[in-house]
């Protein structure tokens, strides 16, 4: 049943295409038709789930046989996290997008097939699959940016494009390799986890892979796409870019990278969190100086997702556990801001820019709106009661017991991420400017509906995992004793972990 | 003739008989019945003719039963030895060359830059001819003269725009170019001769089988692989790709990017593995053995550099095509270069698909080259508003160029990559593996140029209405909807590939 997840969005980019032109509210309506069945499917799947089955077979039909490849997607725990956390983006971006009047059939086209490539990669079980749907994901993202965009558009979007081809590109070598060295015999993740592969080739292949995934997650210093892609993106898209299109990279980069190459992994794991603590840092304290409301969150996004990258460096149970939790919440957190920043804010007020929001008196004039980002950015600082809190304090905890040095390190980059969330918090609604007797000439329209929805489904998650993450925990923590991750457990067992 | 009669020779080279015949056919049906026709009817009355030829050839290839020597079984035809082979192989690329020249002549069918209807169409015919003894052949002499039937008729339609200077230009230059590179080609090969004795490939390679390298030898490999690495224009022999492709009416462009690539490759691949099978040497990283493996690697990495760097300057889409065409010829000859099987059968998946998918974005570029008189970037502006249907396709083309799944041109980089790697030990030629990729990652950029004008920038001034011809517009979607089915499932082509290639002998 999951398998529909990726077919029915490609069944609605289908749909989408046959509308005729003009026809703005049918392909509004096939889009989020689309993406809430998608989303149901997922869920239906998430209770039927027995997390303690371990993987299940959705699919594996042989693909190319002369090859060894087969058409297998399956699904565990960690996929079906990351499926939820994809159906509520897409469901939720596409509420944002409801004012899109430019084009509106293709833009949402292009947002389905999106939608459908990642899908398509977390439940991939087969390596050449897997990357198939992987490269898919990155041409909508171009269009995406470089038609309905704003800042930079093309530049940015031609950015992000070459960034995630260079990482496929990387990926591409350390697949082609690492299926020739197993004999070429199968394509399947299980079978090639369970493959020695030579100590010496793991430790090329390993940074290879890992990195050109984790390009896409945002590890320092080949996060400078995020940034400029999340700000020339229109709302919805970079809604999913930081929602979602961030989380593959990390996927890829756990699935992959780490169970294939648990040598290399043990090799590479210091140098691998250093830069990921440099990411929590450095992106929080580039954030803390930023003029445009986007950059702000875009640096924060790569802040955020450091705390992932170091979840998975941690080796342990709770520390993986914590990155995968830390994917989910921040896709929702992030989503959330992206969409308060891009359609609540720069809809109306067509700047971006803090000094000017600043004299807006925004709290007053979209107070829904303020409401929103003020829980928002609590989320985003990791109080308790939200995901976010959770998740990284299980990544600080894992991170503790292997690297104290980069718990503290990144427990100071949750400190500035205080101070730059209460501070862009404070210039963009809560402007202490006098209020200007003069109305604004035009009065900024309200917050509509389906933002509102929007907006409700978000916080509403970011609070239930907040308050009740065993929800989410039932599921993530089992997947890690699947045989997948068999070659890691005895890797982190050698070492003294606990996984 | 001991052991094979005329009437056996006849019926073996029936498909190439039945093309050959249909443009004798089309010439004198055009000249003598339709002297007075308007061009239009001249050329869908020809271009009918031609295509069903063509499909009758592909007819007889696919009922026609396999000589039995061709299935392993050890009965060699005793006059014809390399002079025509005939395996199951060879029947697959020829269906493959004529299902080329078919989409080609339904290309052409709408055009008006000629009132040589029958010429044209026959030379496209003989062109066809041409390569699909090529293909066939295992013999040096065979070769060289099937190559020269091919070329010859390639000039001719490279110069058919004579209201254009710069296709006379660009078939002056072919031509030069081209008879420089048969020159070279016919030295190599009597160097060979000269040296083994024998003109079939097969003995050729057992007998030129010693351990060090003869000088003569090295000489013969060198003027061997100039004279056809100028056929499929590997740098630094690809001096006249550009302009040729410019220069040309674009449905001959299409024809030589795309059938003409397909019968080189293969003949290449065969020339190599079969006729210097001892000479191979190694181009492995640590490893290096002379031979012509190296040659050639140095050949691929130049052609993949020169050709995506200079493809991101070009402001003409058909230079941009001839640039890549080069840097796609430097990743195709990864497949001779793994020396192999799954080398050849990638090789040809790879050209195969890389034909279909040049000559449905040349069908593109000859729309809007009709209506814009110039096929610059700038002309392509706005056209997914225009026209999104074949802007569509042109998506799909430019994305299975660069190499996007799930397009043909995914797989099949991915099926030569995989069979260069796995094809030398210890992973030897990852080193031009990686620069393949990397240098395919650049290529990215500027198809995405492409696309950008497409469907990022609007149209300049007035809505230009682009009213492509009902057959054009009908060949462009199948051509992308091929390329869509073959990505999505390779195995329609890949599975007969490796089950044929076990009877070619490839090792």
């Amino acid at each position: 049943m999951l398998a529909w997840t990726v077919y029915i969005s490609f069944i609605g980019v289908l749909a989408l295409m046959l509308v005729p032109a003009g026809q703005a509210r049918a392909a509004r309506g096939i889009a989020l038709l689309t993406a809430v069945a998608g989303f149901l499917l997922g869920l239906v799947s998430a209770f039927a789930y027995q997390p303690t089955a371990g993987i299940m077979t959705i699919v594996q039909k042989p693909w190319i046989p002369g090859l060894h490849i087969d058409f297998f997607l399956a699904a565990d725990g960690i996929s079906i996290t990351l499926v939820l956390l994809t159906g509520l983006a897409a469901i939720v971006g596409i509420l944002f997008s409801w004012n899109v009047e430019h084009r509106t059939k293709e833009f949402f086209a292009f947002y389905l097939a999106l939608i459908g490539g990642v899908y398509g990669v977390f439940l991939s079980f087969d390596l050449f699959l897997l990357f198939v749907f992987y490269e898919l994901a990155i041409i909508p993202k171009y269009f995406l940016i470089a038609i309905w965009g704003s800042t930079n558009k093309e530049y940015g979007a031609m950015k992000l494009a070459l960034y995630s081809f260079i990482g496929s590109a990387m990926v591409l070598i350390g697949i082609i390799a690492a299926y020739v060295v197993s004999g070429a015999h199968s394509m399947n993740l299980l079978e090639l986890a369970k493959y020695p592969y030579p100590a010496s080739f793991q430790y090329w292949a390993f940074p290879l892979v890992f990195v050109g995934f984790a390009i896409l997650a945002g590890l320092w210093p080949f996060h400078t796409w995020a940034p400029t892609g999340h700000v020339a993106a229109p709302t919805a898209a970079s809604m999913l870019l930081a929602g979602v299109v961030m989380k593959l990279g990390a996927y890829g980069a756990l699935r992959v990278a780490m169970t294939l190459f648990p040598l290399g992994l043990e090799a590479w794991r210091n140098e691998i969190a250093v830069l990921a603590v440099i990411g929590i840092v450095y992106g929080a304290m580039v954030a803390l100086v930023q003029k445009d409301f986007k950059f702000v969150i875009g640096y924060s996004s790569v802040s955020h997702m450091g705390f992932v990258l170091l979840g998975l460096m941690t080796l342990s149970s709770i520390g993986l556990s914590g990155a995968v939790l830390q994917m989910f919440s921040h896709g929702i957190i992030a989503g959330l801001l992206f969409g308060v920043v891009g359609r609540m804010v720069y809809d109306r007020t067509h700047t971006r820019e803090l000094p000017l929001l600043e004299g807006m008196n925004l709290s007053r004039a979209l107070p829904f709106a303020a409401g929103t980002f003020a829980v928002a950015a609590f989320a985003s600082m990791g109080l308790p009661g939200f995901s976010g809190f959770p998740a990284e304090m299980s990544v600080l905890i894992g991170a503790w017991r292997t690297f104290p040095t980069f718990a503290v390190l990144a427990g100071l980059g949750i400190l500035i991420g205080v101070a730059y969330t209460l501070l862009v918090l404070q210039k963009s609604f809560f402007g202490d400017a006098a209020p200007t007797p003069e109305v604004p000439a035009h009065p900024l329209p309200p917050i509509t509906v389906p933002e509102r929805i929007g907006a409700v489904i978000l916080l509403a998650t970011t609070l239930l995992i907040g308050l009740y993450p065993k929800l989410l925990l039932d599921l993530i923590v089992p997947s890690f004793n699947s045989p997948l991750f068999e070659a890691l457990r005895n890797e982190a067992l050698r070492k003294g972990g606990i996984l | 003739m001991n052991g094979l009669s005329y009437w056996q020779l006849l019926t073996l080279v029936a498909p190439e008989t039945i093309v050959a015949l249909t443009a004798i056919v089309v010439l004198g049906v055009d000249l003598l019945v339709m002297r007075e026709e308007p061009l239009r009817n001249r050329f869908r009355i020809g271009a009918a003719f031609a295509a069903l030829g063509c499909l009758a050839a592909i007819v007889w290839l696919f009922t026609l039963n396999l000589p039995s020597h061709a299935l392993g079984a050890d009965i060699a035809l005793p006059m014809l030895k390399g002079m025509f082979v005939d395996d199951p192989l060879v029947r697959l690329v020829k269906v493959a060359l004529l299902g080329l020249t078919i989409f080609t002549i339904i290309i052409s069918m709408e055009s008006s830059f000629t009132d040589h209807v029958g010429e044209y169409l026959a030379l496209i015919l003989l062109a066809a001819v041409g390569m699909m003894f090529l293909v066939a052949a295992e013999d040096i002499l065979m070769i060289f003269i099937s190559l020269e039937l091919t070329s010859l008729s390639l000039y001719i339609l490279t110069a058919f725009n004579k209201q254009n200077v710069k296709s006379a230009e660009a078939a002056l230059k072919y031509f030069l170019f081209g008879g420089m590179s048969a020159a070279f080609t016919l030295f190599g090969l009597s160097l060979v001769y000269g040296l083994s004795g024998s003109t079939e490939l097969r003995e050729i390679g057992a007998k030129l089988n010693q351990p060090v390298l003869d000088p003569l030898l090295v000489a013969a490999i060198v003027m061997t692989v100039i004279g056809f690495g100028f056929k499929v224009a590997a740098v630094p022999f690809h001096l006249w790709a550009p302009d040729a492709y410019q220069g040309a009416p674009t449905p001959s462009a299409a024809f030589i990017a795309s059938g003409s690539k397909v019968a080189s490759f293969f003949i290449f691949a065969k020339v190599m593995m079969f006729g210097f099978s001892h000479a191979s040497g190694s181009g492995a990283w640590h490893d290096y053995v002379p031979g012509w493996l190296p040659v050639l690697g140095i050949l691929a990495a130049f052609s993949m550099l020169l050709g995506n760097l200079t493809a991101i300057a070009q402001s003409n889409v058909k230079r941009l095509l001839a640039y890549s065409a080069i840097a796609h010829g430097g990743y195709a000859l990864l497949g001779i270069l793994a020396n192999g099987p799954q080398g050849v059968t990638a090789l040809i998946y790879y050209v195969v698909t890389y034909g279909v998918t040049v000559l449905g974005a040349f069908a593109v570029v000859g729309v809007v080259e009709e209506r814009a008189g110039d096929a610059r970037l700038s002309d392509f502006a706005g056209l997914g508003r225009r026209e999104p249907i074949l802007a569509f396709c042109m998506m799909i083309f430019m994305l299975s160029l660069a190499g996007i799944p799930p397009l043909a041109g995914f797989f099949g980089k991915f099926y030569l990559f995989t069979a260069a790697v796995g094809g030398a030990k210890n992973l030897g030629l990852l080193w031009l593996v990686i620069f393949a990729i990397a240098m395919s990652a650049v290529s990215l950029y500027y198809y995405l140029q492409v696309l950008k004008q497409i469907y990022v920038v609007p149209a300049p001034g007035e809505n230009r209405i682009v009213a492509a011809p009902i057959s054009t517009r009908i060949i462009i979607a199948l051509l992308a909807v091929v390329v869509l089915l073959l990505g999505c499932a390779p195995d329609l082509i890949v599975g007969p590939l490796l089950a044929a290639i076990q009877f070619a002998g490839f090792q």
